[in-house]
């Protein structure tokens, strides 16, 4: 928002990624750029959260580079990479929350562990953050196993964001949540990002929350990204894959189609 | 961008205006440093009447100033004065407009109470626990009595497989461990008892002590805490992880029987493992005594084993071996009883294991303690 367009916050160059023989990612590129919301698509298994957890520094890599906000996280020293880690949030596909801590407790875990603010701030913070994720003050001393999908979703969320992350990487967010639930959380999502500034990485299979909150969109097929751009370029792609990935039954079904017509 | 100037707000009064200046980053980051400021800036006592917050200077904002500033409005609105906020940059006035809505329903303060009440308290829910862990036991081996009936009626619903399985896990894999175990407990107890008796020159006697002892109590005793430990809390983190992702559940809207098909095979295998895990382990231990008194008291093993033959008999097998499936049977059903009681988090299957193996293994030894009334009031 106050940066200048086309910024760019994650660059990634040439990265590959293998287990054993099999190789997941190969010579990849990809610009995620300030300010918008990525929407990251590719077949199961084809290596989308691979990419993520690469990015994060959870899964090593056999060559390339990743810059994020121009810091190469392998040339950084560990003080700068744990400033860089301060700034994003994630937001795992099962939402990650910490079983033996009640709700409230989550969303202050890193709050308590990287700031030292008193205990009355942490506790209004943290209920801030739940509350501006869609949450009724009374969930908080829950504890994860009695909440319901949408529910921890939303707390993993209020917890990606406990530091006010610049970037927030989403793993699948609305994967096993109801139409009506999904259709929320991408409002909740876009009116976050558009709250906080937020950039977002956001791999995802649903094609509702592709057209209504995807800035761009960035497609992996055959171990690289074979097409990055708005919608309106996907539409227009003659790659097989992405005609039968964005014109196929279902995306007729999610009313992208006549949009072309 | 990290030169960004620490967070400031200036206050001064104008009449009975405080006009509040503020520069500066008011990030996360900086929060430490942030809010005192907000607690006291023109907190000196003169009357104030409306409060003017200028935001212009600022140059990086996020929910950690957005929410501060909002406390510091909030906190001269109760007060009864009027606040208004200029020159915010519109990009923040969204998430102050999103901030505004939050905290308005304050957390219920945590009731305290007295140290004296909180122990009542704590001993009473301890009774009511331990209370209802009987009954659930209780009930455990009511489930498992009703599964066995069940099976016995038409055997082939008996998961056989399943009860092979189990024994190979509890039984066959345990005997190295428990043969080595008892082995030096037998060792040790003949180099005590020779080191003692020596005194009153009755070394022999620490044939006795051994056949006694060992076949008596520890042989059984040993097994049966070494089993609780071994095979007791890996039943519980297995049920409890099985309920966890309500593997359970699933079992039982197939209309399957959860006591049949996990319990019981498990329980079973461990009636039939530990009493020969026992006699094994008794042979060891007896074992290593002879060897002891043999190179340390110089007892032969023919001296050893005619003495053995004078100092037990069949009672005193018996005596030990009796008790063994009945340990068995606590184990197995604390174990179970554990697993099921494990809830959602990873913290509650570690204490509901460490209690499976710290209850069994109390439990095996009252139970020692009822038999050894028992034997003593039928003469054995």
């Amino acid at each position: 928002m106050l940066a200048p367009a086309h910024e760019v916050a994650i660059r990634v160059r040439d990265l590959v990624v293998g287990f054993g023989d099999a190789t997941i990612l190969d010579q990849l590129s990809l610009d995620v750029f300030r300010g918008e919301v990525l929407g990251f698509v590719g077949g199961s298994g084809m290596g989308k959260s691979v990419l993520t957890r690469t990015i994060v520094g959870l899964v090593p890599k056999r060559g390339g580079t990743i810059e994020v906000f121009g810091v190469d996280l392998d040339k950084a020293g560990a003080e700068a990479r744990r400033a860089t880690e301060r700034r994003w949030g994630i937001l795992f596909q099962q939402g990650a929350l910490f079983s033996s801590l009640t709700v409230r407790q989550n969303v202050q875990f890193p709050m308590r562990e990287y700031l030292q603010v008193s205990d009355r701030l942490l506790e209004e913070i943290a209920m801030a953050k739940l509350e501006m994720v869609g949450l009724r003050p009374d969930v908080r001393d829950k504890i994860p196993s009695e909440l319901s999908g949408g529910m921890i979703k939303r707390v993993a969320l209020a917890r990606a964001l406990a530091l006010d992350p610049e970037i927030v990487f989403l793993d699948e967010p609305t994967s096993g949540l109801d139409p009506i639930g999904a259709a929320e959380f991408d409002d909740l999502i876009r009116t976050l990002q558009r709250t906080l500034g937020l950039t977002v990485f956001m791999v995802t299979h649903d094609l509702d929350s592709l057209h209504t909150i995807c800035d761009r969109i960035a497609v992996l097929a055959d171990r690289k990204v074979i097409a990055a751009g708005p919608m309106a370029t996907m539409l227009a792609s003659d790659h097989p894959w992405l005609k039968a990935y964005f014109r196929g039954k279902r995306a007729r079904g999610a009313g992208l189609t006549q949009e072309r017509g | 961008m990290l030169q960004l100037q620490a967070p400031l707000l200036k206050g001064s009064v104008r009449g009975e205006q405080l006009e509040l200046v503020a520069a500066g980053e008011w990030t996360a980051r900086r929060a430490r440093d942030l809010e005192p400021l907000i607690d006291q800036v023109g907190r000196d006592g003169r009357p104030v009447r409306s409060v003017v917050i200028d935001m212009g200077g600022v140059e990086r904002f996020d929910t950690f100033g957005a929410w501060l500033l909002e406390r510091l409005m909030r906190a001269w609105k109760a007060e009864g004065c009027r606040t208004e906020l200029v020159n915010l940059s519109d990009t923040y006035q969204v998430l102050m407009e999103e901030v505004r809505h939050t905290n308005l329903t304050s957390a219920p303060a945590p009731g305290r109470e007295s140290a004296f009440v909180a122990t009542l308290e704590l001993t009473g829910r301890t009774m009511v626990a331990a209370g209802r862990d009987l009954l659930r036991i209780v009930q455990m081996l009511g489930e498992v009595s009703a599964a066995v009936m069940r099976v016995a009626r038409r055997p082939r619903t008996l998961r056989f497989t399943s009860v092979i399985y189990q024994l190979e896990r509890v039984g066959w894999r345990a005997v190295p461990i428990m043969l080595l175990i008892t082995f030096l407990v037998g060792s040790i107890l003949a180099q005590q008892g020779l080191f003692n008796f020596r005194r009153f020159g009755a070394e022999v006697y620490v044939v006795d002590l051994i056949g006694i002892l060992v076949l008596r109590e520890l042989g059984v005793l040993i097994v049966a805490i070494m089993v609780a430990g071994r095979s007791g809390s890996s039943y519980t983190a297995e049920l409890g992880s099985m309920r966890m992702r309500e593997e359970i559940d699933a079992l039982r809207t197939m209309g399957l029987d959860p006591t049949e098909i996990l319990v019981l095979p498990r329980i079973m295998a461990l009636v039939i493992a530990v009493p020969l895990l026992a006699f094994l382990g008794s042979m060891a231990a007896i074992y290593g005594g002879a060897l002891v008194a043999w190179a340390y008291g110089g007892i032969n093993p023919d001296i050893f084993l005619s003495r053995l033959k004078e100092a037990i008999d069949l009672d005193t097998f018996e005596v030990g071996m009796i008790k063994a499936p009945f340990m068995a049977l606590i184990i197995g059903v604390v174990a179970c009883v554990e697993g099921y009681a494990v809830q959602g988090s990873a913290e509650s299957l570690g204490r509901h294991t460490t209690a499976s193996v710290v209850k069994s293994i109390f439990l095996i030894i009252v139970l020692d303690g009822f038999f050894a009334v028992f034997f003593a009031a039928v003469g054995m």
